[in-house]
């Protein structure tokens, strides 16, 4: 197992090292002027920038000053954005965009475990068809749709929350059910076509043989059976927050990163974009990660034989 | 256990010898054969929502194909006297009445704007003006071509790709999922938004940087699957007898692995369809003035509070082809995988 | 002896697409204390339909339409749910077909294997744990102590067929139903589980109720056998009369096709045409359009049962007093020859009830 983390870590850090170069020279090839008032400025003016800035120096010169840079955290400076270090525009919004994605997360995977799982054990019945409705309105209606309806119906219209900012956890209600939505029906997906297996297998009925109730052996044997594979599909949910948070913060005038996100690319302040590409890339690779591990760890097939995949 | 049955009338006759019947003709199979296509028809028929699903798209996809050659109205042409209207059919039918509510007063706003009698905007204007119900009809046949060819781009790479990856197997086929595993690793938002800040936006860039990352999961769904067929028999057979892995992969392996990339395919084309929507709602999809309906659902939001239905029919819109694909994908998948979900 | 276990006249319909499937047509047997019996029939033929009834596990489109199982002059059918689930496990047990299958891959196989007893509440924890323990000894997992805490995957097919074993005996139940336990085995672990089977029904005085399609299997651990076919009872006996002295020209069929020490031919008998469609099945005896022996009353009329021997019926028109006399196949009769010898000889009763070696084959 040891050995196993060490080679992914190992993997890991070769997939940033190529995210970072691609995005470097993709932002080299950008069109456009990296300063917000180039207009305004004289020739002179711009090469002093240009000299601060490190931008005069041989682009692969950039190029390691860039990489060392990250190293040590530094993503560079924005310069759209009164000049702030990016890494401190970006520590600065993190904050709501953690707390509404992991609200969001912990709310839509469990209530898609409970519902796919219910609608496993009572398959075909109407509790299955409404938890089917629930996971197909979820992956099919845009969750930026979803969060202009919630903010209309539940802020706008009926007063039940805040319109848009950040004023503490009654903000964060309605942008948390918007990129549940996504995490929410995926789950339910995911848990019911797993637990539907299971319940079809021969432990289950061999454990209905031994005494057991229906919801003794749901409880005892299909719970966990079928929890164990849901872990692998946090790696895309995460995505899809990411996703989600860009289109809600903006919608809902979070001060998140998402939100900042949108705003560093329609404000071409590619410096930002090229943090904020690496710290959602770092994110994504690591949450991997970390779901594989932890996969190994609770699935025992993996766990003690040390290997992927051994039979089931 | 009754020792004899007395009520029975049994004659000699009964008792004569007569063997078994033409065993034969048992042999033959009574209920017609059905391939394996037939029956996941058969199967997809039973299927009410994905049969709904099937025809609201063909529907959906005429109207597109009909909005290529005529639309109500120039989808793009400017009347900014006619701004904001609301919906409004013939001389006004309940919820398409032309009327605004404005402090508390319904206000005929047809009438204020002086639009001529007999003139009217079904799902009425926008900011500029423009015929909402023409801008649809585009949005949507542009939103529609764009998940095709997005996908048609996913066929393109992946198929080849999987069937090379897990046909080769060994070094070839750890170098590709190795190059999978990086790419995949790379949010595919961020290559999408990078790609489109690069290139001018538009149709063409849209697709391509979309099929840049779409066809990371078709390429590993035909993967496994070649995996699994490269050894069945069958294929063993054709191999063992020398047939040319290109005359292999086109006689065995895309018929067998048809129903895969139809399903993925049926799912592909709304997520496609969803990431134009969310491309243009950030502003870098779909550039002015043509419509999709990212861009409709864009310009929408901006005013939804006050004037909602200039979101309403485009969200509704988008909504029900995302729920019919998926429904049709999902109908198809357990038509031809009847075991997943039976 | 004493009944534990009754069936009379069960019938199961299986709804599908087509139709209602007859699954089970007046199916009655009946289990004595301490014996085995075991039911032998092809795929399809309705024996683990049967046995699930017995356990209250069958599918969700079976339903049962008429009979009893009497499990101590208590028709289990009648019972509420709880009940049923009490006697699951603990007064009756399963064993599975599939061994790499049936175990949980997610829990230790210690708790797999104590489960039964915590479910009924005999004991606690470290009692049920000890006793799980105990009896994964007895059904042969070597350093049983240092094993309770590994997970199936751990274990090989044979090991894990005695960890099945293990979780069905744990309660020492009364009787043990063994669905074909030794079909997905190799061959040499496949008489291990019987020797193992008859070996354990001696230790806790257990009655056996064996599913299997092997005859070969049958020899080695039945007391009777009851051959079923196409969703009933064709003919049911103790062993030696149903290996020497068959009625049934299906039961010849399936003797026949079994390859022995002694077959010489080079080919394998093979039983004619596919079993009846049991959406509509025949009039007559099902077996009538594949039986070479059959009479015209056959594919007209179901044939009852006659009686050969107090302990041996067979449900073929050929042992009505009026039906023709008609000579078997040339190895039953050689079989039915040999048979004759041994009563007059006087073998019989003190003949080893359970031939093994001769007839043990896959």
């Amino acid at each position: 197992m040891g050995k196993y983390i060490l080679k992914r870590v190992g993997y890991m850090i070769l997939t940033l090292f190529i995210i970072a170069t691609a995005t470097f020279f993709l932002m080299k090839l950008m069109p456009g002027s990296p300063y917000a008032n180039q207009a305004k400025m004289t020739t002179e003016q711009i090469n002093i920038m240009n000299h601060q800035y490190g931008l005069d120096k041989p682009t692969f010169q950039q190029y390691l000053i860039y990489l060392g840079g990250l190293l040590h955290g530094d993503l560079g400076t924005s310069f759209q954005f009164n000049n702030q270090p990016v890494s401190y525009l970006i520590a600065s919004r993190i904050g709501p965009s953690m707390q509404i994605g992991l609200q969001a997360i912990i709310l839509g995977t469990l209530l898609g475990i409970l519902l796919g799982a219910i609608a496993a054990i009572r398959k075909n019945s109407w509790v299955d068809t409404v938890a089917t409705f629930f996971a197909i309105i979820g992956r099919s209606i845009p969750n930026f749709v979803f969060a202009v309806l919630l903010q209309f119906f539940l802020a706008f219209k009926l007063h039940l929350f805040p319109i848009a900012l950040w004023e503490g956890f009654t903000s964060s209600i309605l942008p948390t059910i918007a990129l549940a939505m996504a995490p929410l029906a995926t789950t339910a997906r995911f848990m019911r076509t797993e637990m539907v297996d299971v319940l079809n297998s021969d432990y289950i009925e061999l454990a209905r043989a031994k005494g057991n109730t229906p919801w003794q052996t749901v409880a005892k044997h299909a719970l966990r059976n079928s929890l164990i594979p849901v872990v692998t599909i946090i790696g895309p949910m995460a995505v899809d927050l990411m996703v989600g948070s860009m289109v809600v913060e903006n919608i809902f005038s979070i001060p998140g990163i998402g939100d900042q996100f949108v705003k560093s690319i329609t404000t071409n302040d590619y410096s930002t974009i090229m943090g904020l590409t690496m710290l959602y890339s770092t994110m994504l690779v690591v949450v991997i990660l970390i779901v594989d591990i932890l996969y190994g760890l609770i699935d025992p097939r993996i766990r003690l034989s040390g290997s992927e995949g051994s039979q089931s | 256990m009754s020792e004899q049955a007395d009520k029975l009338e049994l004659t000699p006759d009964s008792f004569k010898r007569v063997g078994a019947n033409d065993t034969d003709a048992q042999e033959k199979i009574s209920a017609p054969s059905l391939t394996f296509f037939q029956d996941a028809i058969r199967r997809l028929k039973q299927n009410k929502a994905a049969i709904i699903s099937f025809w609201l798209l063909a529907i959906i996809i005429l109207i597109s194909i009909v909005s290529i050659w005529w639309t109500p109205s120039d989808p793009n042409a400017q009347h900014v006297a006619y701004a904001n209207l609301p919906p409004k059919i013939g001389n006004g039918i309940p919820g398409f009445t032309g009327q605004a509510n404005v402090g508390g007063q319904l206000v005929d706003k047809y009438a204020q704007a002086n639009v001529p009698k007999g003139t009217y905007y079904i799902l009425g204007t926008d900011y500029l003006g423009r015929d909402l119900f023409s801008r649809l009809m585009k949005g949507i046949a542009l939103s529609l071509l764009i998940g095709m060819l997005a996908t048609l781009f996913d066929l393109m790479i992946g198929v080849p790709y999987g069937i090379i990856s897990g046909w080769r197997g060994g070094h070839t086929d750890t170098i590709m999922q190795r190059i999978i595993e990086i790419i995949s690793s790379i949010p595919n938002l961020v290559v999408v938004i990078l790609m489109l800040l690069l290139f001018t936006p538009g149709l063409g860039s849209i697709v391509v940087a979309m099929g840049i990352t779409g066809w990371i999961t078709m390429a590993r769904l035909i993967r496994a699957e070649t995996l699994t067929l490269k050894t069945q028999e069958y294929v063993l057979a054709a191999r063992t007898i020398g047939e040319s892995p290109f005359k292999i992969a086109t006689k065995h392996l895309i018929p067998n692995l048809s129903s895969t990339i139809i399903i993925q395919t049926m799912f592909s084309i709304p997520t496609a369809i969803f990431f134009e929507a969310f491309l243009s709602f950030i502003g870098i999809g779909i550039p002015a003035p043509n419509a999709s309906l990212g861009t409709l659902l864009s310009d929408g939001q901006k005013t939804f509070r006050f004037l909602p239905y200039q979101m309403w029919y485009p969200a509704a819109a988008i909504s029900i082809i995302m729920i019919a694909f998926n429904l049709l994908a999902d109908g198809l998948r357990d038509a031809f995988d009847p075991k997943t979900n039976n | 002896m004493e009944k534990i276990l009754d069936v009379k006249n069960l019938q199961i319909n299986f709804a599908t697409f087509a139709g209602q499937v007859q699954a089970i047509r007046d199916v009655s047997f009946h289990l004595n204390k301490g014996e085995t019996l075991a039911i032998v029939g092809e795929s399809g033929s309705g024996k683990s339909v049967t046995v699930r009834s017995i356990m209250g596990l069958l599918a969700n489109n079976a339903h049962i339409v008429g009979g009893e199982i009497d499990f101590k002059d208590q028709d289990i059918l009648s019972m509420t749910d709880r009940q049923i689930e009490n006697l699951r496990g603990n007064d009756i047990s399963m064993i599975f077909q599939d061994p790499m299958t049936s175990l949980d891959p997610t829990m230790p196989i210690g708790k797999q294997v104590a489960e039964p007893l915590l479910i009924h509440g005999q004991m606690n924890k470290a009692a049920a744990m000890a006793r799980a323990e105990e009896v994964l000894e007895l059904v042969g997992i070597t350093n049983a102590k240092n094993r309770m805490k590994d997970y199936p995957h751990q274990f090989s097919g044979g090991q894990r067929q005695r960890v099945v074993i293990a979780m069905a005996i744990v309660n020492y139940p009364e009787i043990l139903i063994a669905d074909e336990p030794t079909t997905a085995l190799d061959v040499t672990i496949q008489a291990q589980i019987i020797d193992l089977m008859k070996d354990l029904q001696r230790k806790i005085d257990t009655s056996i109720i064996f599913i299997t399609h092997d005859l070969g299997v049958v020899a080695g651990i039945a007391d009777r056998v009851a051959v079923m076919y196409a969703g009933k009872i064709v003919e049911y006996g103790t062993v030696d009369e149903i290996f020497y002295d068959p009625k049934h020209p299906y039961t010849w069929g399936l003797l026949n096709s079994m390859p022995t020490l002694d077959t010489h031919s080079e080919k394998l008998y093979a039983i004619p045409g596919t079993p009846p469609n049991l959406l509509d099945p025949p009039d007559g005896d099902a077996f009538a359009p594949r039986n070479p022996y059959a009479l015209a009353i056959d594919h007209e009329a179901m044939p009852p049962f006659f009686k050969v021997t107090n302990t041996h019926y067979a449900a073929t028109w050929l042992l009505h007093p009026d039906a023709p006399s008609i000579e078997p196949p040339a190895a039953i009769q050689q079989r039915q020859q040999l048979y004759r010898d041994l009563i007059a000889s006087g073998q019989i009763g003190t003949f080893p009830q359970k031939e093994t070696d001769k007839n043990v084959s896959n």
